[in-house]
């Protein structure tokens, strides 16, 4: 199976809604990061593993923070391999990164993509490279068979929304409101008529992420889509030092613990 | 005629940006899907509103009874005399507020209007772009909040007094580096926020399509204005200098003598105190191309691809980018980018008050730094120097260098 069908069946064998972690790397110690990797792959469907970068305009405040103290920590893209590449267990779950450009782009795209290959990487998500300019790192990973997840928002006109979900790999991810990371939830009454509509548009899973923090947002975002992906709420967690599996297990109602 | 030639040729013929926003390989669009509609919608209006009878007629009576244009050319004999040149200056630092900032400013504050945004974010560095955007959105009557860092806030204090008396909302970024970076991170994140109802002004030739190309136009009035200007008073100049740190001012300067291929175009950007990164805001002398704030253009970054901290004595090119079209201008060789360092700089401030009772801003003095180097090279040319702003909403940073004569005794 190449890598972007791992990444597709993985969520689709999912029990319920899958479940997408997300932490950034080297956050909130460098030292924890594959340890808190394994945890979160034992636990979740998918994980999203964030390479910090210095100017991340598409985030929040947790996400923006947790990305500058692994900066701060020396946490590079290099290292981030070099970390995948040491690691002496399995990966549970398949592993995306989640990267702003201009790291991939000082990294070289044919490089990266051998890279990500070699260390369990199955794809990438880039939240500052529309379609339209995506052709030259959407060619290198496609010829490793590395997915290149496309993102859609509530402002997608719906004749985007089908070509972007023609052209997404792995899955589709559905952000479930304008605005960055980490604020709440908020439910408009449009919000499952918007995840019909990406459902109905995409050949791939859909799974819808942005301001999912408690299993109720799992289950009413459950029923209209594939998953859910969880990503402040468990840098939040991971600061904090609980156990980021048993919270990504009270998600998906594995236990009563959320 | 080879790929460079043909590009130039294109951007003089009007026919760059392309439609996917590149001035050659530069530029285009990276920015999250959740502001590619806002960004889709203002291209649209950029193409039909902004090109309209009735909205050009709005911005020239705007330019004419507001702003103060056309802008005066200035000779300068006594800074001539000492460089050994014939020397002019177009004087920005004459239009409404003090700087070219508002040529910019009231023409998107326009836009917005009639683009039916409800509220208009800037950012700003140096202060200018903010208390420009504050007067032209009170001029429109939109509500304006202006991000800018904490370290400039502190740097700029009168600028910030300015903004908050025209009626703006000055929010001081503490993330990121607290300069003019982090703000336009800021900027963009609360555009995020509301793409609909929010329209956001950029102060730079910087930022994703039609940014760029929007600024320029807005701009270009400073170089028509001053071509016209000097054919009327002497003759074409041999060069033209203008200071580059995002390069609205540069590029507003340069683009009507693009076609003039013997006038020699010099962008001077702020060589720091030094060469080393973080040292400097040198990005077109000493970067590489990177994807920052919507476009591909030229960036400090290291091997990591992480942007790097800048340093210049001048608030307004403390950035690490630089606008597409200036990308493109060193690629094919158009216009040559030189540095100025903080001492030079200071030191062309200083005689530049001395010789002619001007107080440049400090960014407007790296491009006389860059021209007196020039002419020293040179002698007996023909000059015209942009001057961008005024000085004033420097003097809290130019209370902590003596002034010249001090200097000079000190240096005695």
């Amino acid at each position: 199976m190449r890598p972007h069908e791992r990444v597709k069946a993985a969520i689709e064998q999912s029990e319920g809604p899958a479940v997408v972690g997300f932490l950034t790397a080297g956050h909130p110690h460098p030292d924890r990061f594959l340890r808190d990797l394994a945890a979160i792959a034992e636990a979740a469907d998918a994980v999203e593993i964030g390479v910090p970068f210095s100017d991340p305009m598409a985030d929040g405040v947790t996400v923006q923070r947790s990305s500058r103290v692994a900066i701060e920590h020396g946490v590079s893209l290099r290292w981030i391999f070099a970390e995948l590449e040491r690691r002496d267990f399995e990966l549970a779950a398949p592993v995306l990164l989640m990267s702003y450009l201009n790291p991939l782009l000082a990294f070289g795209y044919e490089r990266l993509a051998a890279r990500a290959a070699e260390t369990g990487v199955c794809g990438f998500i880039v939240p500052d490279l529309p379609f339209e300019e995506s052709g030259p790192l959407k060619a290198a990973l496609d010829a490793a068979g590395l997915a290149l997840v496309q993102l859609v928002t509530p402002a997608t006109p719906r004749e985007r929304l089908r070509r972007l979900a023609a052209e997404s790999s792995g899955f589709l991810y559905a952000v479930t409101r304008t605005g960055t990371t980490g604020a709440g939830l908020s439910v408009p009454a449009e919000l499952a008529e918007y995840l019909a509509a990406v459902k109905a548009a995409s050949p791939l899973p859909v799974c819808a992420g942005f301001g999912v923090r408690e299993r109720a947002h799992v289950e009413l975002i459950g029923r209209h889509v594939d998953g859910v992906i969880v990503g402040s709420a468990l840098v939040e967690v991971l600061e904090s030092g609980a156990d980021p599996a048993a919270f990504l297990r009270g998600l998906k109602g594995r236990s009563a613990t959320v | 005629m080879n790929e460079n030639e043909a590009l130039l040729d294109a951007l003089i013929e009007g026919r760059l940006p392309d439609d996917a926003g590149r001035f050659g390989p530069f530029g285009g669009r990276y920015v999250p899907e959740t502001l590619m509609a806002a960004v889709t919608r203002l291209d649209e209006g950029v193409r039909t509103l902004l090109r309209s009878a009735e909205l050009q007629a709005r911005l020239e009576a705007e330019l004419r009874d507001w702003v103060g244009r056309p802008t005066p050319i200035t000779p300068a004999p006594a800074l001539g005399a000492r460089w050994g040149a014939e020397v002019w200056l177009k004087r920005e630092d004459l239009a409404h507020t003090g700087a070219h900032k508002i040529n910019n400013a009231i023409g998107q504050a326009l836009l917005a209007q009639a683009l039916g945004a409800r509220r208009i974010v800037a950012e700003t560095g140096a202060g200018q772009h903010g208390v420009a955007s504050a007067a032209a959105c009170a001029r429109v009557g939109l509500p304006c909040t202006v991000y800018m860092g904490e370290v400039d806030v502190a740097r700029q204090a009168p600028n910030v007094d300015r903004m908050r008396r025209l009626g703006a909302e000055v929010v001081p970024v503490t993330s990121g580096d607290r300069t003019l970076r982090a703000a336009i991170d800021e900027a963009i994140r609360d555009w995020v926020s509301d793409p609909a109802g929010t329209y956001y002004l950029i102060g730079s030739a910087i930022g994703p399509h039609p940014y760029p190309y929007l600024v320029r136009e807005l701009q270009a009035v400073i170089g028509r204005e001053a071509r016209a200007q000097m054919i009327e008073r002497a003759a074409l100049p041999e060069a033209v200098f203008a200071c580059v740190g995002g390069g609205s001012n540069a590029i507003g300067l340069f683009h009507a003598f693009l076609g003039d291929r013997d006038v020699r175009l010099v962008g001077v950007e702020a060589g720091g105190r030094g060469s080393g990164l973080g040292d400097h805001s040198a990005t077109l002398s000493a970067g590489r191309p990177g994807v920052l704030h919507g476009n591909y253009s030229m960036l400090l970054y290291d091997d990591d691809g992480l942007i790097h901290e800048t340093h210049s004595v001048s608030a307004g090119l403390d950035y690490p980018g630089v606008g597409p079209e200036h990308a493109l201008l060193k690629l094919v060789g158009r216009v040559d980018y030189v540095t100025a360092s903080d001492d030079e700089a200071l030191a062309a401030l200083d005689e530049c008050c001395e010789a002619e009772g001007i107080l440049p801003a400090l960014e407007s003095a790296h491009a006389l730094a860059g021209a007196r180097r020039w002419a020293q090279a040179h002698p007996g040319a023909r000059l015209l120097v942009g001057l961008s702003g005024r000085g004033d909403k420097d003097m809290p940073i130019l209370a902590q260098y003596p002034v010249r004569k001090e200097r000079s005794d000190a240096a005695a």
